[in-house]
């Protein structure tokens, strides 16, 4: 398991790779690239493409679908789920960022301070992969059901009328509000986030802590001008993780939610499965694609640039 | 007061436990729920201790037969993913070619797209195509999202490797195919291990793909979508439970395993 965690993050956006040697044999790598290649441009690509022609026809179920170059599909979809796009936004960014918030001291545990008991850790956040995450986020129906101890806790604590004011939570329930799809998107991302962090981590060199002691850094400067710092690309790629997943995840939204907590997802598997307006449900998924593409895009460009120096 | 200092130099130590927790709560519920006796459908309050679940796994029908098929499209995926990921990861990293941008930005592009975005398209082209929806068409969807992840995983194994080693073997005359299996593939094998491993995780718990282009067929995930809606049997906690145990006791005991053969080398 030790060789998964020593992998990269699978996003290094912009990292460049060292070039391989050249070796003789003009087509060897063209033969062991065909098949997999083939594969995804036949079972990624393709589809896309057939996507993209499919939310610009119009037509209906039982007369089949024409191209007819009918752009307002978008327009359309755009203006009757924007709702439901804000949410995926504000949901995946929340998440995002208590992921980061909650990450991060245990990316930074495992990383520094937990000696003999890091193999252990690692196992502990890497075995929930294995078992189903379904099962799982139905768990947490049961620790937030309403008059549990959990729901009792945050009444107590008066954590319920903050967040019922911030539109959160609906009086004493936490199940079926936006409180409960944050958190179990939160839950779900959350290895995504640690894993990257703890890879970037654990390559700082830890004379440099030593340097900036020496040098009188107390440890919060320590940590705000070296190890963060450093941990940058471990951010970029954690973040992404996370954020893009839970932006179109509808599994959450379904299971820990309410019809007021739909987010894209949801209406592009409605659409697709139930309602079966695939011109509908093509435009929506083209533009959650386009709008996650375009945010990752700006956000890598701005952390290559401003965070990163 | 040595208290707030304890707890100043330990506060990191505190949070990330903290942070373990609440990932491991739904594992810790799961476990204690897999003993329950719920009164009605639903399994989401406590009731009484039982072991009834555990005495009978198999006793909700069709809870196992969606077992075993996750479990051989996830074996058949992993083989494939593998197999097709392996030899992407060796041209990329041994070969210098034309048209390698474009392939990295084809491995890198189903690992940044959304879900239900791949799902959606996947099921445009097979209903263009007048496929019948089943087990190839979920076969086939596995097997391309795990790809990705499979080449990222050896890729990094492979990028390590000195080359040195190899031209070793060739100096002691040993051939290309024997180059090949006696020293690369050893060597790359803990990357292609990791990456099957993965794949094999990443296909088991897929529910979202699946749910798209699986038509009327039922997978161990969409047996527990649907029995969100119609009642939660308890046999689901206790398949969580054992899924959970046998993956940490299978890393425990590979990482032993690990640390052995490392010792005897050193």
């Amino acid at each position: 398991m030790s060789t998964l965690t020593e992998a990269p993050p699978p996003l290094a956006p912009g990292a460049p790779e060292p070039k391989p040697p050249k070796r003789r044999g003009r087509f060897t790598p063209y033969w062991l690239l065909l098949p997999g290649i083939l594969w995804l441009v036949v079972f990624f690509a393709l589809p896309m493409i057939y996507q993209a022609s499919t939310s610009v026809q119009t037509g209906s179920l039982e007369e089949g679908y024409k191209v007819t170059w009918h752009f307002a599909a978008y327009w359309d979809a755009l203006s009757a789920y924007w709702p439901q796009f804000v949410r995926s936004v504000l949901y995946a960014g929340t998440a995002t960022i208590l992921c980061l918030l909650l990450g991060y001291p245990l990316a930074y545990l495992i990383a520094f301070r937990a000696g003999r008991w890091r193999n252990l850790i690692m196992i502990l956040v890497i075995a929930p992969f294995f078992t189903s995450f379904l099962i799982r986020t139905l768990a947490w129906k049961t620790i937030l059901a309403d008059g549990g101890p959990v729901v009792g806790a945050l009444n107590t604590l008066h954590v319920l009328d903050v967040t019922d004011w911030l539109g959160m939570t609906a009086g004493d329930r936490v199940l079926a509000t936006p409180l409960a799809v944050v958190c179990g998107l939160t839950y779900n991302f959350l290895p995504f986030m640690i894993l990257p962090l703890y890879t970037s981590l654990e390559r700082i060199d830890g004379r440099l802590h030593e340097a900036a002691g020496d040098l009188y850094a107390r440890p919060s400067t320590t940590f705000r001008k070296v190890t963060f710092p450093l941990s940058m690309p471990g951010v970029v790629s954690g973040t992404l993780l996370t954020f893009i997943p839970a932006a179109g995840d509808y599994v959450n939204a379904d299971l820990l939610g309410s019809t007021d907590t739909r987010m894209v997802g949801n209406v592009i598997q409605t659409q697709f499965l139930r309602v079966l307006d695939y011109p509908t449900a093509a435009a929506l998924s083209f533009i959650l694609m386009a709008a996650i593409l375009l945010m990752v895009t700006l956000y890598i460009r701005r952390s290559g640039t401003e965070d990163l120096v | 007061m040595p208290f707030v200092n304890w707890l100043k130099r330990n506060l990191v130590v505190l949070a990330g436990l903290l942070t373990l927790g609440y990932l491991l709560l739904p594992n810790v519920v799961v476990t204690v729920f897999s003993f329950n006796k719920p009164k009605g459908r639903f399994n989401y309050e406590w009731q009484q201790f039982s072991l009834d679940a555990w005495k009978d796994p198999c006793g909700v029908s069709g809870l196992c037969d969606s077992l075993s098929l996750s479990l051989q499209i996830a074996f058949w995926a992993t083989l494939g993913a593998t197999l097709l990921g392996t030899l992407i990861a060796f041209a990329l990293v041994r070969y210098r070619f034309r048209a390698r941008g474009a392939v990295n930005s084809l491995i890198f592009l189903p690992m940044a797209m959304p879900e239900v975005v791949m799902a959606a398209s996947l099921l445009t082209l097979f209903l263009n195509m007048g496929a019948q929806l089943g087990f190839w068409t979920i076969l086939i969807a596995h097997i391309m999202f795990c790809l990705s992840f499979v080449v990222t995983a050896v890729k990094a194994r492979v990028m390590s490797m000195d080359p040195k080693l190899e031209e070793a073997a060739r100096d002691l005359y040993a051939g290309p195919f024997q180059t090949f299996v006696r020293v690369t593939l050893p060597i790359a094998a803990p990357g292609i291990a990791a990456g099957a491993l993965l794949a094999f995780a990443l296909s088991f718990d897929d529910f979202i793909i699946t749910n798209f282009n699986a038509g009327s067929t039922v997978t161990f995930p969409m047996f527990v979508w649907g029995s969100a809606q119609r009642g939660t049997p308890v046999q689901i906690n206790v398949i969580g439970t054992t899924m959970f145990v046998v993956a940490v006791l299978f890393v425990l005991v590979s990482m032993i395993a690990g640390n052995r053969r490392n010792r005897h080398k050193a």
